[in-house]
Parts: structure tokens; sequence; C-alpha cells
């Protein structure tokens, strides 16, 4: 479990009983991403409201950079509009009688009104809506939308940021390109950031930390190596697109082969070729199903990268399928092979092998 | 035609809308967004005047009015005249009859604005009293001038209630709708016709205009 007790980021305690029981203690530190992840109905939402202030736990205490938002023991529970949160809600909750420039601006009650509308253009400007200024949210698509919510989010200039679901009212065809932008968002924001999805690939694009949640509990709260390394919880088992993520930074571009080489600790991985600065972080996410476990190097092979690790863990997914967890330096990839492969090599605990990616396979994002 | 009878039915109706006004607004979004016990209760309260027979509303209103209650013997005692067959009289009764028409149409504009929306005012920042004037007014504007339009053409047409707590005193409390019903008893059917006729042509009108604006407000938010 990850240590919330000094002062600096975010540091959640709540309890409650209705709606639904929730006994949940999470925490997040500056400029770092914490995804609350779990079905519906496992509290995540009831987390983010709690932190915002809409509603009140029954217990527990809230408190952001050593300031104190709510404490049931010290009877302190500030409104949300004492609270600085930007709060981007599941569908948005824009303002339908209000511009798109007006919905942004309807957020900075804290600026002199003359400054407003300039801010307010950054704001658009940064989420590529400047020349949608004067349209209504009827008029925008789900894409839009959560551009603006975005917008507004940030107009307050919130200590916090709180995201819920955020590509939930986004079709899939729009998802790509607002992937990219919260993952700009995520590392040029300074502070906390609280992002609730039921998706896996979103934690593992976007999450730093993850607490997982069900029935109203946190059953896992770590950072997303660690997570990764985790064999025993069911709900990322059932992941429906199984992966693996780790963090990087970019070493060096190969613009005629047409690759960018990304390093991890002391390990190198081929990439597509990317756009990111030489030095850059970025996320680098690979398909458990594009993974190829193999006891030696093989040569005569299209295969780019040949990643030398160990075996963390061994688990049955179905009466076919392993799901093994292999440690590469201070990273963890997840391969899902046959059990049969996994025989056949006589993989176990500890069993030294390399992990085969193709380069095409890796997707790394800033 | 009876000039001063459809002014004061006119004077009637703009009093009562200008009462319901903040009265709707304040009771409606209570109802739309207050959990509390005993809001069925209320409600039925509200919806009361919709069932029951105008002789029933008036005989209770006059009851009240007399000198013998509470409320008839204080009026009486600070402004010097009953309160039945007066214009006050009158007016506090118009206001009781229309809250239904007033007070329904408010709770529902109300209660359509989503939760989120009076949340996320919340969240940038906005004081109560701010996103009630900038969030929540705007978005429940087209059923508030339902309401308020719907009251003004109702206490135009309003007869029985008049009649009972009114009586009929020309310029005091005699409404256009009373005129009519006393020019038919009069045998003078074409004047009868003529404010028949008016009174048709105003409430057309007033219904008409509604639609349309709150169509027109509707559009600009969907």
């Amino acid at each position: 479990m990850l240590d919330g007790a000094d002062n600096s980021g975010l540091f959640v305690e709540v309890e409650q009983r209705t709606p639904n029981p929730l006994h949940a203690r999470v925490s997040c530190q500056s400029g770092r991403t914490l995804a609350l992840f779990g079905a519906s109905g496992s509290g995540k939402t009831s987390i983010l409201r709690a932190i915002a202030g809409v509603c009140r736990p029954t217990r527990g205490r809230i408190s952001i950079d050593g300031e104190t938002w709510f404490d049931s023991e010290r009877r302190i529970n500030l409104p949300p509009q004492r609270r600085s949160v930007g709060y981007v809600f599941q569908e948005y909750a824009l303002f339908p009688h209000m511009t798109v420039l007006e919905n942004v601006e309807a957020a900075m009650r804290h600026l002199p009104a003359a400054k407003r509308a300039v801010r307010a253009r950054q704001l658009l400007e940064r989420v590529r809506l400047a020349e949608l200024e004067e349209r209504r949210p009827a008029q925008l698509s789900g894409g839009q939308r959560q551009r603006v919510a975005v917008a507004r989010a940030l107009a307050r200039e919130p200590q916090v940021l709180l995201l819920d679901e955020p590509f939930s009212a986004v079709d899939a065809g729009a998802r790509k390109a607002l992937y990219l932008e919260l993952a700009e968002l995520r590392r040029t924001f300074a502070r906390p950031m609280v992002i609730v999805t039921h998706d896996f690939q979103e934690v593992l694009r976007f999450a730093d930390t993850v607490a997982i949640l069900d029935g109203g509990k946190v059953v896992a709260h770590d950072t997303l190596e660690q997570i990764c390394r985790r064999n025993d919880l069911p709900l990322l088992q059932g992941m429906s697109e199984p992966a693996s993520a780790f963090d990087a930074t970019v070493a060096a571009h190969y613009a005629e082969r047409g690759l960018t080489e990304l390093a991890f600790g002391d390990q190198r991985i081929l990439a597509p070729l990317s756009s990111a600065a030489i030095g850059a972080h970025v996320r680098v996410r690979v398909s458990a199903r594009d993974v190829v476990l193999s006891l030696a190097r093989v040569d005569g092979l299209s295969v780019h990268n040949q990643l030398e690790g160990r075996v963390v863990s061994i688990v049955p997914l179905d009466e076919t399928t392993v799901a093994v967890h292999i440690a590469i330096g201070s990273a963890t990839l997840l391969a899902h092979v046959m059990e049969d492969a996994s025989r056949r090599l006589a993989l176990r605990r500890d069993t030294a092998l390399f992990a085969l990616v193709k380069s095409v396979a890796v997707d790394a994002v800033m | 035609m009876d000039w001063s009878a459809l002014a004061l039915s006119f004077e009637l109706a703009a009093a009562t809308t200008l009462v319901l006004f903040p009265l709707g607004i304040w009771l409606g979004r209570l109802l739309a967004f207050r959990q509390f016990s005993g809001k069925g209760f209320v409600e039925a309260l509200v919806a009361l005047p919709l069932l029951l027979p105008p002789t029933v509303i008036g005989f209770y209103l006059l009851v009240a009015f007399s000198l013998q209650s509470p409320l008839g013997a204080f009026f009486q005692s600070v402004v010097g005249h009953t309160l039945a067959f007066s214009f006050e009289g009158l007016l506090l009764a118009s206001v009781l009859i229309n809250i239904p028409f007033v007070v329904q149409p408010m709770q529902r504009a109300f209660e359509g604005i989503p939760q989120e929306v009076r949340e996320a005012a919340a969240c940038c920042g906005m004081s109560k009293g701010a996103s009630f004037l900038r969030i929540e007014l705007p978005l429940a504007w087209p059923g508030i001038t339902t309401g308020l339009v719907l009251a003004f053409a109702h206490t135009i047409g309003e007869f029985g209630v008049v009649l009972m707590v009114g009586g009929s005193i020309p310029g005091e409390t005699k409404t256009i709708a009373i005129a009519i019903y006393d020019r038919v008893q009069a045998f003078d059917d074409q004047a009868a016709g003529v404010m028949a006729a008016t009174l048709l042509a105003i409430t057309v009108l007033a219904l008409g205009l509604t639609n349309t604006l709150a169509r027109r407000v509707g559009k600009r938010h969907a």
C-alpha cells in the first residue's frame, strides 16, 4: 500500500453506508495521476464526489497539500465552492444555455471579469476549440464537449483535477485524439489528477498509481508497475484487451529506419518512429497477446525487441491459457501464452527468458 | 362593453401573477430539489384547487375572511374593511387558486435541470445565489413563463371563486367574467357576446404566445 500520511498531494479517507457502502483510503501525489478502477457500483464516483464536496461522507478525512477540506472528527466540511477542484463530469454537465466561451468563463469567478475572456480563450486554444467559442453545447460532438469540460475544469486553476469516465460519452473514432490530449495534460498538470474508469486500457495509458475498488472497498492501491505485477486480482484477469505498461524515456530516433528507441532502466526497446523529443517521458503499452517467449535469443527474426527478463509469476486464465508476468529491469511485461507452450518451455518462477516484442506492437504515448 | 370590469380583470391578473412569480419559483424549486417528509402531502395541497369545485374553495375562503376568523379580524383591524367583497380578498383568493397553475410547471422545469449541472456550477465556484441566477433561472425559464401566463389567463377567466368571495361590486370585485354573467342574466346577449369574444381572444393570444416563447427558448437550449 502507498503511504498517504505525508502532507503533500491528495489524501482521501471516506466511509459511508448510503447510497452504496464505501470504505476507502486513497492518496495521490502532486503531478501524478491516480486511477480509480473498478466495475460500476464499486464506489469510484462516490470517492470523486466526496473530494469535490458535492456529497458528504459519513466519516473520514480529505486533505490536499496539508489543507483540510473534510474532517468528520474536527467537523470540517468545506462546500464545493471553497474547494479548488476541476471536475469533468461523466456526461460533462456543460451549461446548455451558455456558449463554449461562457461555459469556461463561468469557472473563473476568482479572476476579475476583464481578464476572464482572455484566459478562457487561452484554455480553448489549448484544447483546440478556439474557433468554436460561440457554439452552444448542443451544437458540439461528444469529443468537443469533453474538451470544453476539460477547459472549464482547468479554468478554476484547481488544486486537483477530477475526471469521471471522461471517454464514456465519446465515440470510438474521436477517442484516440482525446487520449493523446489527456496524456499531454497528465504530463503538464503539476497537481494531483484523479481519473475514474472501468477500462483498464485507460488505467495503463494514464495512471501513475492505481486504486482498484470492489464493492466499496479498495482491494489494491499501488504504483502502476506494482499493479501490473499482481496476479491475484480477478478484475485484471478478465480484461478484454490484456496488456501491461511502463514508463520510459526517448533515447534516440532512427528516422531512416522509421524507429524510435526508448530506454527504461538499463533496457532498450524499439518502437515506431515518434515525434517526441529526446529525453521525453513516454508511457509504453504492450498487449499481452503480442509478447512471444523464448528461452534463448533467436537470430533471423523480424522482431526488433528481444528483452531479457525473469518470470515473476504464472497464473492460469482458463483451461488452455496462462498469464505470465515477466520482470524486465524495473518494468513488468504481461504475456498471455498457451498453457501447452508454458509447459513445453518448463516455465516457472525465476526462469530466465527473452520476451520478443515486435516494434510495431509497442505503443508509446507521451 | 364593461371597460371597468375588463380593466379590473387585468389588474387582478397582473397582481396575482406578480405575487405568484417569487412564490411559485420558491415553492416549485423547493418541491423539485428538496426531499422532506410530508412532501407528497404538500404536493397534494398544491394540486387541491384543481380538484375542488370553486364553490367549495369560495366557501372556505369566505369562512376565513369572516370577522370571526383570526385572518378576517386581523385584516379588518389593520385595513379598516373586510377581506370579503374587497379587491384584496379577491387577490388572496386568486393567488390561492392559481398556485397549481404556477407551481407545477415551475417544479417540472426545475426538476428538468440535471443534478450534475447544478453540481458543476458549485464546482465552478458559483455561490448558491449565483448558481440560481445564472444556471437555474435561465434553464427553468420556459417553465416559469408557462406558469405565469397560465396564472394570468386563468385569473382573467375565473368565475366561481370570484363570485363567491367578491360578489359583483363594480370597480372593486366585478371582473369581466362576472360582467358577462350579469349581461346574460339581463338578456343583453350582444354585450355578453362582445365581452366573451374579447376574453376568448385574449386567452388564445396568451397561450399561443407562451408556447411560441417556450419553444424558442427550448430550441436555444436543446
